[in-house]
This record gives C-alpha cells, structure tokens and sequence, in this order.
C-alpha cells in the first residue's frame, strides 16, 4: 500500500483502505507489539512558548504539539515517504492542481467529538489566515498563491493549487488539524492568537494526536496522558498508544541532560553532542541504555564568501576582495585545500560525514552519488591559485595578480562551538596556502545582520538542515531569487550563467510529477554547485540519540523528531 | 625579617614568572599555532630516565604516542623509539619582544617526536607554548591596563582630594558613573559595530582602554583619601604658607605621599585585570584564533567533557593561581612595609 510520492505524470488512482472503522492499522510496522501502560521522561532544551499548533515556531513547541495532534498526511521519518494519518486515501487531478482527499471516517478528537471535513476546512483557513501570522502559511503558498480548501462532502475535502506541485502531498505533514467546535468561536472574534497557550488549563485542548495534555508545570515539566480516542491501532488490533504517559521536562543544558540520563531519570536524550556521545559510551553496558549513531541528518555546515553587489554599501575593502572570491578556482582551490577528514576527527570525534555537496548521505533518495569527492590535497590547490594569477611572494604569503596579499576574515556565531573549531581549522589549512585568515566570532543575531542586511562580511561559517528529504524545501537557499540564498541575496536576476541554470532547474523539478524525472533535474543542481561552489560543503553531523533499554520500538531516525516520531510505538519494558 | 622575605622572594617569583613570559618564544618548544592533527587532547608527555630495558641515561627521553585504535581518543605509548630531550634546538621562528627575530628554542625533540610537558589541546596544539605565548598578552594587557587605571587614578584623586568642593564632586561622581554603566552589554555592542578588519594588537589595544577606563575608579578613590589627608599635613601648610603654588604642593608633597598605595593598587589590579581578559575571551572579546591568551585556554574548560577526560587543561589555571598567589603576597608586603614607615 504505497501511496505517496505520485510516482507517474497524470491521474495517480490512489488505492483506499477497506477499513470501516475508526481504528486503522500500522501501515508496514517495523515495531513489535508492545505492552500498554508506563511512562517514559523526556528532556526538553527549553520550554515550549506556546501550544496552539498554528503559532507555534521554536522546537520545545513542535516537539509537543506533535504528541497532541495529527496531520492529514505524514510523511513517515524512517522512510522519508508520505504515507496516510487522517486521510485514508487521496487523489490528484490530470494536471497535477487538484488534490481530492478522502478522510477515515469515525474519528473522534481527544475530547470525544466527532472529527470531520468541517474541522480540516477551519484548520486550512486558520493557518492561511493573513492576520493570524503562521509561521507555516509560507509552506502552504504555491505559485505564489496560497492553496484553497472546499468541503465536498463530510468526509472528502478538495485541495486547488495555482500549479502543479511536486510532492504536493508532502505539504500537509505536520499542519495539525484543529478542532472547530474549540476554536471557532474564538477566531471569528479574533481572539485566536490568545487561545492554546501555556496557560489555558489542560481541558481545554483537544486534538487527533496519540496524547492530550494532563498537566502544566511552569519551568519543570509537561504531562502528557494517552488519547482514549487515538485512531491508530497495532497489527494486532490493540489500540495505539501504549504508553500510559509521556513526561517532557525541561533541562536547558545539555551537559544537564547528560547527567539526568545517565543516572535515569530521564529515558530518551536526542541530539546528543559528539563529546558527551563519547563520555556515554563508556558506560553503555553497565548502565542499561543503548546510544545509536544514525549518521548524517540533513544539516550541511559550509563556507562561503560574499558574493553580493555592494557597490552602494560604501564597503571598498570587501570589494577588493571579491575579485578573488567571484573567480570560481579560488572557491575550488580554498575548497581543495580544507581537510574535511580533520574537521571530522578533530570537531565531532568522527561522528559527522564529510560532504562535498549540500545534500547528504542521508537523504537516501534525492542525494547525488557521482559527484566526485576529491581527497584534500594543497597541490592542487596551488595549481588552481597558479591558474587564477596568484603566485607566493618572498614572506610565503599569497598575492594576487596585483600584488595584494589575501587576506580576509571568516564569520562564525559565537553561540556554536563547532563552527568555530571548523573555522579554526581552516584557518590553519588554508595558511598553508599562503593565505592569511582571520576568525570573527560574533553573536547569531549580529552574523545575520551582517549577512542579510549590511553585507558587511567577507566570508561565513554556516548550517542550514532541510526541513524535509524533498529538494522543495532547499528552493529558497539555490533559487536566486531566494530568501536563504546566502552568498548573494537580493539578487533580481541570476549573476552568472550557471545560477540562471539552477534557477530554470528548480524551477522544473518543482512542477514536474514524476519523480525520476526530478531526481535526474536535482542531481545536475547538485552537479553544478559542486563544480562551481557557491557554497564550500564541509561537513553533516551525526544525529546521535539514546535511550534506556526498557523503552521497546525505539526506532530513531535522522529526520525531526529523531526520537519521538513514533512516540505512539514506543512502549516500555 | 620575614616581611623581608615575603617581598623580596614574591618580587623574584614575579620576575621569573616575567622574564620566561617575555621570552616566551624562547621558552616554549612550539608555536601557539602549530597544530598536530594526529595528536587531539594528548596528555602530558612524560619524561622517563630509564628505557625498557632498565638502562638509565643520563640525558632524559620521551617516547612517542599513538592513537589507540581500540579506543578512540585516547593514546597508547609507542616504546620502539627513544627521543632524547635536546636543548637549544631549532625550530619555529618568533620574534623577542615583538622585534628581535630568532628560531632558538630551549628545549625540544625531534621529529616526529612531540614534547606536550602539559598536553594538547583539541587541535593537537601543545598547552605550555601556549600558556607562555599566552601570558604575552594576557600578563601585558593586565599590567598596561593596571598602570592605565592607577595613573588615570592618581590624576582624577589627587585633583579631587588636593583641591575638594565642587571639583571633588564632579570628578567623583564622573569615575563612578563609569563604575555604573553596564560595560558587559557596551562590550557586545561595541563588538558589533566594530569592523571586521580590526586587527589583532587594535583588539588588543581596545580590551586594555575598556579595562583600565572601567576600572580607574578604585584607586582614585583610594587617592583622593590620601591627597585629603596629606594636604593638611603641617609640613604642606607650611609651604602653603611660604608661598608654594599648589602645583609645587602636589608634586612636591602629596604625590610621593601616594606612593604606597599605588604600588599596592598596582599588585592587586594586575591579576584583576588578566582575570577580566579571562572573562571577556569566554564570552567571545578577546584576541582571535590562533592567537593564544589565557583566557582562550581557559575557555576550553566551559565544558563538562573536557574537565571530565582531560584533566590537564585545567593546569594552566593553577599557574595562574600560582602567579596571582605571587602578586597577592607582593601586594601584601608592599603594604606592610608602607605600614611601618608612614603611620
């Protein structure tokens, strides 16, 4: 029963589940059948700011709210396919605009209401509502157009989109459906941002998720206590979640959450550092908990060097400077020269991958294997200085054709340790160039400053994670056009010919439907950014997670939420 | 007697402790730079007199370590070759005193043999050539700031105690308004709009103006309490009395009267000062990578696995408080003998 990506253009027929009846069984469950009851602890990094799944940006929240709530379609984390949550089935129109989902029928939300077409119709209008300020509108807007919602009957709901989107169904993961007859009334008088937060006492929320919340303790913990009205069952008809509880408390260091866990107090840490996974090892045996390295998630640290048009910003040192770093062989020969392997040894103790373009191991699907991964080597770094007309003066330091000496300074936040130790080290790399690098730390909010607005910096240290395995979600970094597109931002039109080529190939991946025929259009977009790096990939961390031995199906994986993504799975021993 | 003692040896602990700073390239087998990818985090390396086989040498010798590859991290002796100790050897260059070019150091081995006598730090960098390198900036940035604030002291007290009244008011509460001001949160301001091209000794330079700026309020406090009691002393009314403009009065008479308690400022706020770099390099203001100071040494240290697996990282700390032991007890002393010859 695969339905998901639309793997042909055209009329996908989607196939329904012959299941009448509220309870609905695991698709493909790679858990055994656990026992009901128990309580697992989880550490939060923060607390959440709110509960209401529309206004919610920072992770504490999603973390939560994920527990609380279900989506139409889920895009399951293990194997980075949709597969149906409140939709049991669904289907797309010829041209690829109209997407037609039928709704399992008999559900009911937490608090026993009846859950139908209605409640997905308000959902829809509340997060596409202007006024509301959703931080996931942007995901629903397609061709610039945000997607529109009609009820076809109580149990089918019909999707129009201005375009046709690849991996539509791909949008509705995680856009938690509301329950109407809760909050209408507060959002038709506008009351809706105050409604779901921290302190509205725990009755009244109510959602489609395998937990509702129990209880709220101000900087200590969140209780969460098994939905009786939960939808999923197992294979064997049990009905889902078998857990009785979920505790999320909050401990802000992670140092804490080290500490917490290895003396058990807490049954899951997500996350973890290299080091502390290191320090945890030691004890894996006696202490009955088992750390897991899933290797690369989806984030990408790299460097990069300003691209922008600053002309007008009254920035003549920079612009000097980007006459070394517009010519595309001193990318590839600073790029040559870092020794990945080291950054992997030295900053993450080995547990990270080096990378050499901006999709990784991990993304199973969309990740180019046959752009080449050149070994580290000065030489040929050297070769292509030569090239580009920089040759080594008396003193050893490199000089351009002009006779400057390069010169320049990386930007890192302060805030993160590994950006600093990788910016460290290649500082020392490129020295061996000739090169004289200096390292900036600054504070996050000033990096970005410095990035988006003033463009005053000459190259950056840098992460972004995908929001998902599909190359729609990294539209905004390549697209020229685009908010993240780091090294050049506010471009009106494509600087050079190969952006104009990555712009026309996003473009096209976005709207073709068949998926091979995408995945041949990323891998050139892969293929140009290795060869002309815009971006130096350097490195994806591991995602290292653990968790104690009594806590059955754990099954963590390398997209959020790596541990919790089947919190309604896991049972205890 | 033993007051004595206590200044004259804390003064020849100070001194030492100096001369091997200012000498640092000399002193130290590495540069603060040179990093060994090889050799993250390895403990100090130990000096042996007798090989395997029981023969002693009168030479002493280092062995070689290897990543262990059974456990990652950690390091295995490598007993298949001895790297005898050899003095005044050849190696990095550096300059003495920011000026003097030179490649003597006083101790290495060779290669690839490494003398880490405090270990490595994550990048494979040995501590001890850090920690001396270190102290160029962080013992120099402590004292210039220190002379900085006792002299901006002496200057603001001395005004304020000599001539009192609406003078003494101004100047008072201006220095306190300085010791008012949030400069925690002026410091991430500054460091903001600072420009990136900011070079290493104008970061340097900055750190030593905001602490001495910061801090002059103590001492001219302290000063202005002495200059209040001294210009009512017989000898200065005396002189008033002849005829002595006040600026004879004040460089003649109430000056050397401060003398004491400027020293004794000057041995208390030195180690202040290098414990304020400390802290300003922690929260991200100080000298940027490779160069090393104290503070960067110290910052290793914010993390529970480093105390936890690698315990020599902390022993630049206790130089430290050797050193501030050293200052204290001179700063003690000083005011011991200022004791028995003034009052």
């Amino acid at each position: 029963m695969r339905l998901g990506n639309c793997s042909s253009a055209g009329i996908v027929m989607a196939l329904s589940l012959a299941f009448p009846g509220p309870l609905v069984l695991l698709p493909g469950a790679g858990g055994d059948l656990g026992r009901s009851g128990g309580k697992i602890v989880v550490a939060l990094r923060a607390e959440p700011k709110t509960l209401n799944p529309v206004l919610a940006a920072d992770a504490p929240s999603r973390d939560v709210i994920r527990c609380l709530t279900a989506d139409l379609i889920h895009i399951n984390r293990a194997t980075q396919r949709t597969e149906p949550a409140l939709a049991k089935s669904w289907s797309v129109s010829r041209d690829g605009k109209q997407y037609t989902l039928e709704l399992r029928q008999g559900l009911r939300f937490s608090d026993g209401s009846p859950f139908s077409a209605d409640d997905v119709v308000f959902s829809f209008e509340v997060y596409l509502d202007g006024n509301i300020h959703s931080p996931q509108r942007d995901l629903l807007v397609v061709g610039g157009k945000p997607l529109t919602v009609r009820k076809i009957d109580d149990y089918t709901v019909r999707f129009d989109l201005e375009q046709p989107y690849a991996a539509a169904e791909r949008i509705f993961d995680d856009i938690a459906m509301l329950p109407k007859h809760r909050l209408e009334n507060a959002y038709r008088e506008g009351r809706f941002s105050q409604e779901w937060n921290l302190s509205t006492p725990p009755a009244e929320f109510t959602g489609m998720g395998p937990f509702r919340l129990k209880e709220y303790v101000p900087g200590q913990e969140i209780g969460l206590e098994r939905n009786p009205y939960y939808w999923k069952q197992d294979q064997k008809g049990n009905r889902l979640p078998y857990l009785d509880q979920v505790l999320f408390e909050f401990v802000p260091s992670e140092d804490a959450q080290v500490i917490r866990f290895e003396s058990q107090e807490s049954d899951i840490l997500t996350r973890l550092s290299a080091e502390n996974f290191s320090v945890l090892e030691k004890q894996e045996q006696a202490r009955r908990y088992h750390l897991h390295d899933l290797g690369p998630g989806l984030e990408y640290n790299f460097l990069f060097f300003n691209l922008n048009d600053i002309a007008s910003k009254g920035l003549p040192e920079i612009a000097k400077k980007q006459a070394w770093f517009m010519d595309e062989r001193f990318r590839q020969a600073v790029s040559a020269a870092i020794d990945r392997e080291g950054i992997v040894r030295l900053v993450y103790k080995g547990r990270a991958t080096p990378l050499w373009g901006n999709v990784t191991p991990g993304n199973r699907f969309w990740v180019n294997t046959k752009i080449p991964h050149p070994p580290r080597s000065l030489d040929r770094a050297r070769e292509l200085l030569r090239e580009a007309g920089f040759r080594s003066n008396r003193d050893g330091a490199l000089v351009d054709a002009r006779g400057n000496a390069v010169e320049f300074s990386i930007l890192a936040s302060s805030s993160n340790a590994q950006r600093m130790q990788i910016a460290t080290i290649i500082q020392d790399d490129l020295s061996h160039l000739g090169m004289n690098v200096h390292v900036v730390s600054l504070e996050f909010r000033a990096v970005v400053d410095r990035l988006m607005n003033s463009h005053d910096f000459e190259a950056c240290i840098m992460g972004l994670t995908s929001g998902d395995a599909d190359p729609n979600s990294e539209m905004n970094v390549w697209l020229s056009s685009g908010s993240t597109h780091l090294w050049h931002t506010g471009e009106t039109q494509p600087a050079t010919p190969w952006e104009a080529e990555i712009d026309r190939l996003m473009q096209q991946q976005l709207i073709t439907l068949d998926a091979a025929e995408r995945k041949h259009l990323y891998d050139r977009v892969q293929e140009i950014l290795a060869e002309e790096v815009p971006v130096i990939s350097l490195v994806s961390p591991n995602i290292l997670v653990g968790a104690m031995d009594r806590v059955g199906n754990f099954e963590p994986a390398i997209l959020d939420p790596y541990a919790l993504w089947n919190v309604d799975q896991l049972y205890v021993h | 007697m033993a007051e004595r003692y206590k200044l004259w040896g804390s003064l020849v602990i100070l001194g030492c402790f100096h001369v091997v700073i200012l000498f640092a390239g000399f002193f130290a087998p590495y540069s603060f730079a040179t990093q060994d990818r090889a050799m993250p985090f390895a403990p100090p390396t130990r000096l042996h007199w007798v090989d395997r086989s029981g023969r002693f040498h009168a030479r002493p010798f280092v062995y070689a370590l290897k990543a262990d590859p059974e456990s990652p991290g950690t390091y295995r002796t490598d007993y298949s070759r001895r790297y005898p100790l050899r003095a005044f050897v050849d190696g990095s260059p550096y300059r003495i005193a920011a000026v003097l070019p030179s490649e003597l150091h006083l101790l290495g081995v060779e290669e690839p043999g490494r003398i880490f006598l405090l270990g490595s730090d994550g990048y494979g960098r040995d501590q001890l050539s850090r920690f001396l390198y270190g102290g160029q900036i962080s013992l120099v940035a402590g004292i210039l700031a220190a002379v900085m604030s006792v002299s901006l002291g002496t200057f603001i007290g001395t005004l304020a105690g000599f001539y009192g009244g609406s003078i003494d008011e101004a100047l008072m509460r201006g220095t306190e308004l300085f010791l008012g001001l949030p400069w925690l949160y002026l410091l991430f301001a500054v460091r903001a709009v600072l420009p990136l091209h900011i070079a290493e000794w104008q970061v340097f330079l900055l750190l030593v103006a905001i602490l001495g700026l910061v801090g002059c309020a103590r001492p001219a406090r302290l000063i202005r309490g002495v200059a209040l009691g001294a210009k009512e002393r017989n000898f200065v009314l005396a002189a008033r009395g002849f005829g002595a403009s006040d600026m004879y009065l004040i460089s003649r008479h109430v000056l050397p009267q401060t003398g004491g308690v400027v020293l004794t400022q000057l041995a208390l706020l030195v180690p202040t000062y290098v414990l304020a770099e400390v802290t300003l390099t922690f929260l991200g203001f100080g000298v940027g990578e490779p160069l090393a100071s104290w503070g960067s040494l110290l910052s290793a240290l914010q993390q529970y696995y480093v105390l936890s697996s690698y315990w020599w990282m902390f022993l630049p700390a206790l130089l430290l408080a050797a050193l501030f032991l050293a200052y204290y007890a001179a700063a003690d002393a000083i005011q011991g003998r200022l004791k028995s010859v003034y009052f």
